[in-house]
């Protein structure tokens, strides 16, 4: 199964409670994916000159503050934003590509999660609503979020095997369903120089975005790729630094509902999602179009 | 006062009363045929399963959106749903009402073999799958694979239809007021006789849609080429 979960603010008091609102709906997903549950929230962009990297480790003795010393000793500055459960945000004084490179090469047993300016990613195996709680995800505030609750069907349960898959700067994408291609695909992102952490089919899909926005396609052409060159069944949700993008595959065996008020516009698994937020009553609510590219940005709404 | 007693409503609110509790109660009637007849159920926030498995003439209203399989194997009872409905609503209903004022998800009506579905929004994809005798009308449009591998019963649609209507289709009458985005396999148009206009007339008036003249709709079926295997027809299927 799994649940997806997004959600856009266009009031400030609901950019407030963004994470409270996310926190809800991610807890009425639990059904569908039992299994992990992670969220991708837009907020407090970097200063100028400087980007942000959400870490995972493993180790619960992880030492964050020696890590940055290490960055700002390579960048010039790095400081440790916030640590939540395994997770820790970083901003460094560098390009957010270099920064992640570097993180890669030199601390191969941490994961990088998320980088951009505006992105953090927070995911971790067990109930949603232990990991809403572990997570503090109501503290959080900001412009956007999407959430997923998994339910593996096509590989393990684990960290890095949670959703949202980062899919390249600021970018990040959720998924319902499973992809039969993901091997053959796979290999052929490989040779185009995709890196890839797990055997998950999700992460390909996360790729083939990462692919098609490297050679130049815009988000709703990479989107449209996947009709061609993905086989499965998905419902995608994809995070971008100014708002998200939905596409459901041209079957539509997996579900999704939309809806919009003044405050918001939501997306979800199953309306219930939906029913915890302010005003939902009156939303006007829809049926997302199987193989159509629905996109909402800051400047468009 | 007995008489008043026969018409009163009771209310649920489903944000106290867990559904199981809802569920039963309603059966309950229809087992001990004793019990309210009028129900209106409110708070339901997109509950799954809301007014499953009905076998009596209740008659139940619910104030809100529901989730997926509401009114599901439905018998005897008329369900208002006032707003949207998720996956599967009336599935495998045998005789009754259900009425939907919002929209309705896909496979809406799935293999029901009797009563009156009637969506007055849009339904999704793969509405009246496999039916089996029930009438459905949809004031808006349907989704792509609508009345696939349908058997009896009538589809009436108001506004389009998405790609493969028909498909595999037996013995059901489709009717079909606005485009077709395009018929599925052995489901091709027919003529839309004099007997047809007035089936369409009837049911048009049962679901209480007064808007649409039973003379625009085009009337679809099956041409009978694929439901027997003929090995002359193997590259079809």
């Amino acid at each position: 199964m799994c649940g997806i979960v997004g959600l856009f603010a266009k009031s400030p008091e609901l950019e407030q409670r963004l994470g409270v609102h996310l926190a809800a709906m991610l807890a009425q997903m639990s059904n569908r994916g039992p299994d992990s549950a992670g969220v991708a929230v837009y907020h407090d962009p970097a200063p100028p000159g400087s980007s942000k990297l959400t870490l995972y480790s493993a180790d619960p003795a992880q030492q964050w503050g020696d890590l940055c010393a290490e960055l700002a000793g390579t960048f010039g500055a790095a400081h440790e934003k916030s640590v939540r459960a395994s997770h820790a945000v970083v901003l460094v004084d560098a390009d957010a590509g270099e920064a992640e490179s570097w993180v890669r090469s030199h601390h191969p047993e941490l994961r990088v999660m998320s980088a951009g300016t505006v992105i953090e990613i927070y995911k971790e195996v067990g109930r949603p609503e232990v990991f809403a709680e572990q997570f503090r995800l109501t503290d959080l505030q900001g412009t956007h979020a999407l959430g997923h609750t998994r339910m593996a069907t096509e590989s393990r349960v684990t960290t890095e095997g949670s959703h949202p898959f980062s899919t390249g700067l600021d970018l990040c994408l959720v998924h319902n369903g499973s992809l039969s291609n993901h091997n053959t695909l796979r290999r052929k992102l490989q040779r185009e120089g995709i890196e890839f952490q797990t055997e998950n089919d999700t992460e390909v899909a996360a790729g083939y975005l990462a692919w098609r926005l490297r050679e130049g396609a815009s988000l709703e052409q990479a989107l449209e790729g996947c009709l061609d060159d993905l086989d499965g069944f998905y419902t995608f949700a994809v995070g971008t630094a100014d708002g998200f993008a939905v596409l459901r595959d041209p079957i539509a065996c997996k579900p999704a509902v939309l809806a919009e008020t003044d405050d918001w516009v939501a997306m979800a698994s199953e309306y219930h999602a939906i029913a915890v937020l302010p005003g939902a009553d009156e939303a006007r609510m829809w049926e997302p179009e199987p193989g159509v590219v629905y996109v909402w940005e800051k400047a468009v709404v | 006062m007995v008489a008043d007693a026969a018409l009163a409503t009771e209310v649920v609110d489903l944000a106290v009363t867990p559904l199981r509790e809802l569920n039963q109660r309603l059966h309950d009637v229809g087992r001990t045929g004793a019990g309210p007849a009028r129900w209106r159920i409110v708070n339901p926030r997109g509950a799954h399963a809301v007014a499953c498995g009905l076998d009596a003439e209740l008659e139940v209203e619910i104030d809100g959106h529901v989730g997926y399989y509401c009114a599901g194997m439905n018998q005897h009872a008329s369900v208002r749903v006032k707003g949207n409905a998720g996956t599967g609503l009336a599935e495998n209903m045998m005789s009754g009402t259900v009425v939907v004022e919002g929209g309705a998800s896909q496979s809406a009506g799935a293999s029901a073999h009797g009563g009156l579905l009637v969506v007055h929004g849009d339904a999704a994809a793969r509405c009246g799958i496999s039916m089996k005798g029930v009438d459905i009308v949809v004031r808006g449009s349907v989704g792509h694979l609508s009345a696939f591998m349908a058997q009896t019963g009538r589809l009436v649609v108001c506004g389009d239809a998405g790609d493969s209507l028909g498909d595999s289709i037996y013995e059901a009458r489709l009717y079909v007021r606005g485009e077709v985005a395009g018929l599925g396999a052995d489901c091709i148009e027919k003529e839309m006789r004099a007997e047809h206009v007035e089936e369409v007339r009837e049911l048009l008036a049962r679901a209480g849609i007064d808007d649409a003249a039973a003379e625009e709709f085009r009337r679809y079926g099956s041409a009978r080429q694929l439901y027997t295997f003929k090995v002359d027809n193997a590259g079809a299927y």
